[in-house]
């Protein structure tokens, strides 16, 4: 088996309303690792991957649910974190 | 003073507090197929929601899905969007994909709205039902897109009626079938959790990315359409099933079982998408092998590290899997070819620039057992002498898939078991297929083998046509090989291709 200790993904659409959402992706998850695929952006990283809603509402300047990712959101890997201020993927073992 | 709820506080409000206790009805008549499967639910209330949306979060969410969807569906059609992909070729990937695929988006919304009827619990229920009015979508929006190819290509015009009929189409069907007749656990385990999370991103990840390749705009907005729900889709089967083994110790072997079970079935259905990734799309985005690596055994290896603490492991020979990645999406191809006089699209053999790209993908089994038999087929194509298979294929029992595969360790020899049931002899592809069967032999010896049924004369005649006009498939229009066919010459004609001496239609067998 490929070494996937810990590995957790999000996949997201290659398009306007997530491109915001990626950079916000990169800039809080400096561990990350950004894949282009045709259409498609998948963020890999190892342990956890979160979004936080402050950084994507200074880029978009204005106010973001967290579950408007939904709208983007392609595939996932990891168990999910959600609350008003974040939404993530984690895996700690 | 009001203030504003948080998230948790909403879901709670919006959902836990809509359900109530039964007062003049019991339980178990009210949820009778809680018991028969064997698993133990102590506190439903213990159900931890995936993701906390709401019924009135989830319909603004997914009309601002559909308005972006029916945006470019509508944009797609007035610019004649079929005639920017990359070669009509590509477009029997999307034949298989409204046979063989769409029917199952329907399957799975009538599925889910079964389950979410029998769980007790009010998450679980309205998880179900947001997944079950999901899956509609799914279906209706796949139907919309492809209607436009409809009217340019053919093999689209009956995808209903096939799908019940046609002898590969009955590998998705029973899938979903033997998902469908099983009781709600199971079936929860099977689609959300070993298909939609262990399984799902093999399907439409690179589909989708291969449809943007190939210039297919409308598949790639249905397809990341559906998508995006399916996030939801594969966390709920993730918590379905921490939530089983957190209940109950005797859950364990149970859901060990059905993993194992519905692992290997989504791995056999996969090899038909798996064959689309590496012959039927003219530009290619990344091999069978490639997406095997990623998809499972990263992701997945990941993800039964997680389930270790709960006892559970990977799922049985997934070790076949990681073997068979070099060998299994040839095989099928090399079947499709035999049999394409009977199925409602087009095969063909690679090129040599196709040729090229499957032996740098596949370095230890490509040219050492699949392009010499491709290129002899082509030779023999070109001589005049198109091989059509005229005798119908031994099916396994389990997947339905024809006898193809070839032994662990040995790609030289055909698989093969058998298991003897109520005085029959019953015959498998492999060892995970004959494990599913000798499970559940009542099960499956009552399965409809499309070749044991035109043998019985239940498919319309004795002939290739009869069986055909059965189908509802337009014999000597729908079928046969790609160079042969009205598509390619449609194609030739809208682009302004000369077709090429050699490839001028010869009489079909
Ligand atoms: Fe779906
Ligand atoms: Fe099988």
């Amino acid at each position: 088996m490929a070494d996937a200790k810990n590995m957790v993904y999000l996949a997201l659409q290659n398009n306007e309303d997530a491109r915001p959402i990626i950079e916000a992706i990169e800039e809080d998850n400096p561990h990350a690792e950004i894949n282009h695929f045709p259409a498609m952006v998948k963020i890999d990283a190892v342990g956890k991957l979160i979004v936080r809603r402050k950084t994507v509402e200074e880029k978009i300047g204005r106010e973001w649910d967290p579950q408007e990712i939904h709208i983007s959101l392609v595939s996932l890997s990891g168990n999910v974190i959600e609350d008003d201020d974040e939404f993530g993927v984690e895996r700690d073992n | 003073m009001s203030r504003k709820l948080n998230l948790r506080e909403r879901y709670q409000r919006m959902t836990r507090d809509l359900a109530w206790e039964p007062s003049y009805q019991s339980k178990s008549d009210i949820y009778p197929q809680m018991e028969f499967e064997g698993i133990k639910i102590e506190d439903w209330d213990k159900w931890e929601d995936p993701f906390r949306l709401t019924m009135d979060s989830y319909w603004k969410y997914q009309a601002e899905k559909e308005r972006k969807l029916y945006s470019i569906i509508d944009a797609f059609a007035q610019n004649n969007g079929h005639m920017n992909v990359t070669d009509a070729r590509y477009v029997n990937a999307l034949k298989l994909f409204l046979t063989g695929v769409s029917p199952l988006e329907y399957a799975a919304h009538r599925g889910f709205a079964m389950v979410g009827r029998q769980f007790p619990g009010a998450g679980a229920q309205v998880a179900c039902q947001m997944q079950s009015i999901d899956e509609l979508r799914h279906v209706q929006t796949q139907i919309h897109t492809i209607s436009h190819y409809n009217k340019y290509f053919n093999g689209f015009h009956d995808f209903r009626h096939m799908h019940d009929r046609v002898w590969y189409l009955s590998v998705p069907k029973s899938f979903f079938d033997d998902a469908m007749s099983a009781g709600p656990f199971e079936f929860i385990t099977a689609i959300s959790f070993s298909f939609e999370y262990v399984l799902t991103n093999l399907l439409f990840m690179p589909f989708m990315s291969g449809a943007a390749f190939n210039g297919d705009m409308a598949t790639v907005t249905f397809g990341f359409s559906a998508q995006s729900d399916e996030s939801r889709h594969m966390t709920l089967g993730l918590e379905v099933i921490k939530f089983m083994a957190e209940q109950h110790p005797d859950n364990i072997p149970i859901i060990q079982k059905w993993i194992d079970k519905w692992f290997w079935r989504g791995y056999r259905l996969l090899t038909l998408v798996g064959m689309m990734m590496d012959y039927m799309l003219p530009k290619k985005v990344m091999s069978w092998r490639e997406a095997w690596e990623i998809y499972f055994e990263q992701n997945g290896g990941a993800l039964f590290e997680d389930m270790a603490r709960y006892g559970l492991r990977m799922p049985k020979y997934w070790e076949q899997t990681i073997e068979g990645k070099d060998h299994i999406t040839h095989q099928a191809w090399g079947i499709f070819y035999n049999y394409t006089h009977a199925a409602a699209f087009h095969t063909w053999m690679p090129d040599n620039e196709e040729m090229d790209w499957l032996s740098a993908k596949y370095p230890d089994s490509f040219d050492q057992y699949y392009r010499p038999r491709f290129e002899h087929w082509r030779e023999q194509a070109e001589a005049g002498n198109r091989f059509y298979n005229p005798t119908l294929p031994m099916l396994c029992q389990t997947c339905q898939i024809p006898m193809g595969f070839t032994e662990p360790g040995d790609p030289t020899t055909i698989g093969f078991r058998a298991s003897d049931f109520e005085g029959n002899r019953y015959h498998f592809c492999s060892d995970g297929c004959k494990d599913i069967f000798d499970n559940e032999p009542q099960k499956f010896c009552q399965a409809w083998m499309p070749v044991h049924q035109i043998y019985q004369g239940n498919c319309g005649g004795a002939t290739v046509p009869d069986v055909l006009d059965w189908y509802h498939l337009n014999f000597g229009v729908d079928n046969f090989d790609y160079a042969q066919s009205p598509d390619r010459q449609h194609w030739q004609q809208w682009k302004g291709e000369a077709a090429e001496e050699s490839d001028a239609p010869d009489e079909a067998a």
